[in-house]
């Protein structure tokens, strides 16, 4: 019998059986296609997401001004020459600003009469530009009687219809920006007096009722400080704890517990330690609602696991021939971890660290419970002041009804993933530099 | 702290003078018996201040009232609730710190203010007097104590283990914090509402009545629609995110070349490090009306805050847990029965569905148990996305709430805290506690008792 007859008596080469390998190729093929897209449908929903809220988000960053000429009308403005520094300040800080602005205005676009058409006229701008305009006269008192060309904030309808989000199309009734108002910023654009630039008031600033003033350093400033409270109790009790258990724990059923525990703790909803805060700190322990001492502590208990896990298995990675040496030249073994293990294991600890940092940072849901969530103006001074987080700004801020806010809340997001992205890089680029193949 | 810092430097200089520098003499190295006395001094020190921080306020509030009872009209202030005499209170603290209280500053308020200020300081001089005469006495007799066969080393490293054991019972006591909170919180509720109203309650409306006349405003506590809410919104999140993430899983370890394992591993996993209210904020921008346009395009009613928009970007959410946690088990399973199972000719497909997946399948459940668990504890997304009024259905186009979204709406904004409502917030976490240590408790025992040991 040759090669060639046995060939075909295999059954291999029977026509079943190649009908059959065709079909089974098939089905792999379609197999790996599904696969493919199990994971393309993953990869897609994160693009969907992280282009939805930049397109959304990067227009927050921007904002538009009117130029309009302000006359720096002595007869409102009544100041007199021979005040000294504070009293001028105090003087200038309580002049009718908004007459100064409205008379400007009018001035600007003459053919308007009326109460109610200046009223229109003088909603083109912010309440913020009242500010600026004060600060012009604090800075330099000599414009009184000039007319200065001023740049002054839009108000917030005119910045989402300058930036294209409010429609001319519809119906006057539907859009907020009546049709005079448009009439006006035609004019306006015409002449070149519409200014867009960049909104540094947005990272200036803390929350507001209105769009176009609100600014996100209150909450920054709040979750910063929340973040070193976090900090300072979390990490050396994580890295304490995970010492204890990895190193000098007899194993015995009292460990056990703690080590079950801790892996338990690491899986419970964030909200319940929202809830634990609220009846420990606040009610049990009388602490100051909304500060971020309480925040702090919170996301210390929360982020508490996350440290000891990581802290835990890079203890262990520091092979046992270290420890022996140690001991081997006469330290204790106290001394052997915190002269040599600690030491070694600390770029593990540290990205485990930043890790869990990132954690808290992006946490809502906990601060919500511990009153974390109020409108506070002011930037926080203390970690005993009643403050806001990043991440709550953007719960307050997605909530509310104003559609200004809508961009905001996604150049909030934007702020919010760059110092993730930058947290998460560094403990990426700790983990590359200091990685020790032993 | 001076002292003790001292205190080491003494320690340090004593342990020395007493061997004349001979450093060999010493039991323990120069610097272990300085931070002996360091200790010594510190330690009392710090309990005293601890001691003033926990008390130091209830004592000078008691001072003061018990100033105030000497005054006349004073006496009603004992007469008075605890809430009104926390409010009297909190007035005598604004008005000594200058701030706005919520009264005519009468005599006796302005009285007690001064006194207030002035017990204040006193208590703060008597405490930190205290610590410091305290931590200066242990300091001189933990010196006088240094000898050179004094063991100091040992004793610093029994004081330094007992720190670090000190710290991993924090981890123990966090949990019988949340435990002893919420049972004693949940048993205060049930004393307003039976334990089978709430469990078998079909209704939730959780406003009481303020006034006893007041009508409209039941309060049922019945947790059943809650419970539903957030299952079904749950089973949509894992109806769409196991899957994905499986299949996902199973991609990236067996059919992708390395290089694009290493692109899209991280990719993926950038789903798991966006905080949960950026999601929440996707849902309600973007999915929910792109869901109700379709459905408005389909003819089908949608609600705006439907469990659908809800459950599918809760399901983004799970997708990287879900595939990073079997790719890990898919990876675990052994080459070797991979290379057996070729050996005998099947497919990568074939291997995959009939090796791969049964050998890692406890892996795989116990991924979906703790998906389940992190999809019924997950809040912002459903505080944005989905609804507030509770609704016992089964269709995922309507609007459904859950566990969650009821506990912040009863714990934000004003709350008294006594009243049933808030209390069930509460009974409410506690439920949650329980359900989620339940599925977290199987998926371990799942994967302890049916992973196969491969050497």
């Amino acid at each position: 019998m040759t090669d060639k007859d046995l060939a075909s008596k295999s059954p291999w080469t029977t026509e079943a059986m190649q009908k059959r390998l065709k079909k089974r190729y098939r089905k792999e093929a379609i197999f790996k296609a599904v696969g493919l897209s199990g994971l393309l449908i993953g990869l897609c929903a994160l693009a969907i997401l992280v282009i939805s809220i930049f397109t959304t988000g990067l227009s927050g960053f921007k904002e538009t001004r009117l130029t309009i000429d302000v006359y720096m009308d002595p007869a409102i403005i009544k100041a007199a020459p021979d005040l000294d520094e504070d009293a001028r300040t105090a003087h200038m800080t309580r002049v009718n600003h908004r007459a100064l602005i409205r008379n400007s205005l009018r001035l600007a676009f003459p053919d308007v009469k009326g109460r109610r058409d200046i009223m229109t006229l003088q909603r083109l701008t912010s309440n913020g530009a009242r500010d600026e305009v004060r600060q012009a006269l604090i800075d330099d008192p000599t414009i009184i009687g000039q007319t200065i060309p001023m740049n002054l904030r839009a108000s917030s309808t005119v910045d989402m219809y300058i930036k294209g989000q409010i429609s001319r199309d519809v119906e006057q009734s539907a859009r907020k920006i009546s049709d005079k108002q448009l009439g006006w910023l035609d004019k306006l654009s015409a002449e070149g007096r519409i200014v867009k630039g960049f909104n540094w008031a947005f990272f200036s600033s803390g929350d507001s009722r209105e769009p176009e003033l609100a600014g996100i350093l209150g909450a920054a400033v709040g979750s910063l400080l929340t973040l070193l409270v976090t900090l300072v109790i979390a990490f050396p009790i994580g890295v304490a704890t995970a010492i204890y258990l990895e190193e000098f724990a007899p194993r015995n059923k009292w460990t056990d517990m703690i080590e079950i525990n801790i892996n338990n703790l690491a899986a419970v909803p964030s909200i319940i330690f929202g809830l634990l805060g609220l009846a420990i700190f606040l009610n049990v322990f009388n602490m100051p609602r909304s500060a971020p001492l309480v925040g702090g502590l919170t996301l210390a208990l929360m982020t508490l696991p996350t440290i000891i896990i990581t802290s835990r298995a890079a203890i262990r990675a520091v092979p046992p021939s270290i420890r022996e040496a140690a001991i081997g030249m006469g330290a204790s073994r106290v001394q052997t971890q915190l002269h040599h293990v600690l030491p070694l294991s600390l770029p593990g600890i540290l990205t485990g660290t930043i890790i869990g940092m990132a954690q808290a940072l992006g946490e809502t849901a906990p601060l919500l419970m511990i009153g974390m969530v109020a409108f506070i103006v002011d930037v926080p001074e203390g970690i005993l002041d009643a403050a806001t987080a990043l991440p709550v700004q953007i719960f307050l801020w997605a909530d509310s009804a104003e559609r200004g806010f809508m961009e905001k809340t996604s150049a909030a997001i934007i702020v919010l993933l760059f110092f993730l992205v930058l947290m998460n890089g560094l403990a990426i680029w700790m983990r590359h530099k200091f990685e020790k193949r032993w | 702290m001076l002292i003790s810092s001292a205190a080491y430097f003494i320690g340090r200089r004593k342990a020395l003078q007493s061997v004349q520098g001979d450093v060999r003499q010493l039991h323990s190295l120069p610097g272990h018996y300085g931070w002996f006395s360091a200790m010594t001094s510190l330690l009392p020190g710090l309990i005293i201040i601890v001691v003033w921080i926990i008390f130091g306020s209830v004592i000078v509030d008691n001072m003061t009232l018990a100033s105030l009872a000497g005054l006349e009209g004073g006496g009603k202030i004992q007469s008075l609730s605890d809430l009104d005499r926390a409010i009297y209170l909190n007035d005598i603290h604004n008005l000594a710190v200058g701030d706005a209280i919520s009264r005519p500053a009468s005599d006796n308020l302005t009285f007690a203010a001064q006194y207030y200020l002035r017990a204040k300081e006193n208590i703060f001089w008597i405490f930190s007097l205290s610590a410091v005469a305290l931590s200066a006495l242990t300091a001189t007799l933990g010196i006088r104590k240094i000898s050179p066969t004094m063991r100091s080393r040992n004793i610093l490293e029994r004081l330094i283990l007992s720190g670090l054991a000190l710290c991993s019972l924090l981890a123990v006591l966090t949990t019988v914090g949340i435990v002893s909170s919420l049972i004693f919180e949940t048993l205060r509720f049930l004393d307003h509402v039976s334990l089978a109203d709430f469990l078998l309650g079909l209704k939730w409306s959780p406003q009481t009545a303020l006034r006893a006349d007041q009508v409209g405003s039941s309060g049922a506590f019945g947790v059943i629609p809650l419970f539903a809410g957030t299952l079904l919104i749950t089973v949509i999140a894992l109806v769409f995110a196991v899957p994905v993430g499986l299949l996902s899983a199973i991609y990236m370890t067996e059919f992708a070349s390395r290089g694009a394992r290493a692109v899209f591993k991280p990719l993926l996993e950038l789903l798991a490090g966006i905080p949960t209210v950026v999601y929440g904020f996707f849902a309600a921008l973007v999915v929910a009306p792109f869901i109700r346009n379709s459905g408005d395009f389909l003819g089908l009613e949608i609600a705006s805050e439907s469990a659908l928009a809800a459950g599918l970007v809760m399901g983004i959410m799970i997708i990287p847990l879900m595939s990073s946690l079997s790719d890990d088990v898919i990876s675990s399973v052994p080459q070797s029965l991979r290379d057996a199972s070729y050996g005998l000719g099947a497919t990568k497909t074939e291997t995959i569905l009939n090796v791969i997946i049964p050998s890692a399948l406890p892996g795989i459940v116990s991924a979906f148990l703790l998906a389940a668990s992190r999809a019924i504890g997950e809040t912002m997304i459903v505080v944005m996305a989905a609804g507030m009024a509770a609704n016992l259905t089964a269709n995922p186009l309507e609007a459904v709430t859950t566990v969650t979204v009821q506990i912040v709406a009863l714990l934000t904004g004003d709350q008294e805290f006594n009243s049933a409502k808030t209390l069930s917030a509460f009974a409410l976490g506690l439920a949650l506690f329980i359900i989620t240590l339940i599925l977290n408790f199987i998926a371990l025992k799942v994967v302890r008792k049916y992973q196969e040991q491969y050497d």
